[in-house]
């Protein structure tokens, strides 16, 4: 029996070059579609750079090291912004990663299912609330309470750091970065308990079986192996409390500023932006705005940056290399 | 002092699933007792109940008794059992975060040794018994996952041995391992014997015969049949222990 008769001509045709065109073609497409996103990055930075041009010319290098915002005098440094975003952010962060992560860890390690599943399901409620709410919330709920309660409590226990000191306004820098902690939860929450759950359970046996306790265990083995995803997640919540614009907006008490004290009001970039956008009279004072936000554009990035590296370096000898 | 275990009428389910039923056997202190049977028939599970890892999956639950020199493991701390009572798993599971010698000083940092020189001296010591020192000594400090799959069996047999058990479990070593790295964990078998018991689950008749003093065939969650290896092998006084030992089915 030859192999002709065991594989008899079935009438399909041999395949020619016709998909080696279909492969260049979905190629070519992917590649387009790639290339426009950073073509549309590339084309808003500079657009940015021509409005913003005017503000560059004028003040150079001085402009976000300076403290000076005035739009009359048309004098214009974006250093309390910078100063603003970035505290109301490290804020936030510093509020909701123990939160977010204890949350995560209890969801994933600890709770039976019929808790977690739930709890998990609010926690991940909180992302789809619209920010204007949450400021909403802010200026009637949270303030208020920080101005009666919290603030005067503060300020008497630990009035000695310059942190807490100063009169108690409710709004201010710390109750944007509580207004952000609660926004960001959701994200390093609900992204740090898939990392979690992505964790093998011979992990956990393997420390478990050399007679660790339940919190060993996590400490010992699931952690270090979801070491670089967390990261990850508190750099996505990172990234949001940067830009977030309009729950901080309505809460930080908008005060062009640079104050130690968490009570004292400050501002953001994504604030001022928001604030002045419309009343903006000028080019110039418009210039000012927009070179603001070329910075917000160049903080997130060095940030992310900086993120980027560490969980290069963290991974390094983590667990991406995993052999299974 | 040597250290066995007895299971007294042993039983194990998953939900509604039984998986074990009325296993009773007597494990021998310094001895290598292999269990044997086809997929599916329990092997682990019952393996599972002996450091009481069987109760940490969600829906497990266990009936009968298990007793470490004759006290009930269920009475006692399951963390004191687990360092009594150490195990191996099918899949080498080095912590990846983890150097070579911080994996098999992770048990001991556990258990309170700090001091840098004495983790020193047992890490030298548990690879040299897991026979992988000459291979890593001059790389310690490289990560644990950077080893082929035998060493880091090996590796795996140092980390559990480093808390000094009593015995090890020994969930299927051998499975993901090619022939020469099953050769020279079957040779440690041999060497580890001498400190302390061992039980075994294979799926390969060989390796038990091979390795074992006792062996227990397992089906369908029972205990069909338990003697010593050789008579187990050579004489089994079950048909359906002849039929598999014999390859006639599983």
């Amino acid at each position: 029996m030859s192999s002709s008769e065991a594989f008899p001509a079935s009438g399909v045709p041999p395949r020619a070059g016709g998909t080696n065109v279909a492969d260049r073609l979905f190629k070519g497409t992917t590649l387009l579609f790639a290339l426009s996103v950073v073509a549309i990055m590339v084309l808003m930075a500079g657009a940015m750079l021509r409005t913003a041009l005017p503000a560059i010319r004028a003040f150079g290098w001085h402009f976000p090291f300076t403290s000076t915002w005035d739009p009359v005098a048309e004098r214009f440094g974006a250093l309390p912004f910078i100063y603003g975003t970035l505290v109301s952010s490290l804020l936030a962060l510093s509020i909701a990663v123990p939160l977010s992560l204890g949350g995560a860890i209890f969801l994933v390690e600890l709770a039976p299912h019929w808790l977690a599943q739930p709890i998990a399901f609010l926690i991940d409620l909180l992302a789809s609330i619209p920010s204007v709410v949450y400021g909403l919330w802010g200026i009637f709920v949270l303030a208020p309470w920080l101005r009666t309660t919290v603030q005067p409590a503060l300020g008497a226990l630990l009035g000695v750091l310059p942190l807490f000191q100063g009169p108690a306004y409710g709004v201010g820098m710390l109750a944007a970065g509580m207004i952000l902690a609660i926004m960001v939860i959701p994200f390093i929450s609900g992204v740090s308990r898939e990392v979690l759950m992505a964790v093998p359970n011979s992990q956990r046996e393997a420390a478990l079986a050399l007679g660790a306790t339940k919190w060993e265990a996590i400490r010992t083995a699931v952690l270090p192996y979801s070491r670089s995803g967390i990261i990850g997640a508190i750099i996505l919540g990172l990234g949001r409390a940067l830009g977030e614009t309009m729950a901080v907006t309505m809460v930080i008490g908008n005060r062009p500023e640079i104050a130690l004290s968490l009570f004292a009001p400050g501002y953001t970039m994504a604030s001022v932006i928001a604030n002045e956008f419309a009343e903006a009279t000028s080019d110039f004072h418009l210039a000012a705005l927009i070179e603001i936000g070329l910075l917000l554009f160049g903080v997130t990035i060095l940030v992310n940056g900086l993120a980027r590296l560490l969980v290069w370096s963290v991974a390094g000898n983590g667990a991406a290399t995993v052999r299974e | 002092m040597l250290t066995g275990l007895a299971v007294e009428k042993l039983g194990a389910c998953f939900g509604q699933k039984q998986v074990l039923n009325g296993i009773s056997m007597t494990i021998g202190p310094n001895l290598v007792t292999a269990i044997i049977g086809p997929s599916g028939c329990g092997k682990s599970t019952l393996i599972r109940c002996l450091n009481r890892l069987h109760e940490t999956v969600p829906g497990a639950r266990q009936s009968g008794r298990v007793l470490l020199d004759g006290q009930d493991i269920s009475q006692m701390d399951p963390v004191q059992v687990r360092r009594t009572i150490g195990m191996v798993f099918q899949k080498p599971n080095p912590f990846p975060s983890m150097s070579i010698y911080d994996n098999v000083a992770a048990g001991l940092r556990l258990n309170g040794v700090r001091k840098r020189h004495r983790l020193d001296e047992y890490v030298e010591k548990s690879l040299r018994m897991g026979a992988l020192w000459e291979e890593v000594a001059d790389r310690l400090d490289k990560p644990g996952i950077s080893l082929s799959g035998g060493q880091q069996q090996r590796l795996c047999i140092a980390r559990a041995i480093a808390i000094e058990p009593k015995v090890l479990l020994m969930d299927e070593p051998c499975s993901a391992l090619d022939p020469v790295s099953t050769g020279k964990i079957e040779e440690l078998i041999q060497e580890l014997k001498k400190a302390l018991t061992i039980v075994i689950v294979t799926h390969n008749m060989q390796q038990a015969a091979r390795v074992s003093d006792y062996t227990g065939f397992l089906l369908l969650g029972e205990l069909i049949e338990f003697d010593e290896t050789p008579k187990l092998f050579t004489n089994p006084r079950d048909k359906r222990t002849e039929d598999y030992i014999t390859g006639r089915f599983g």
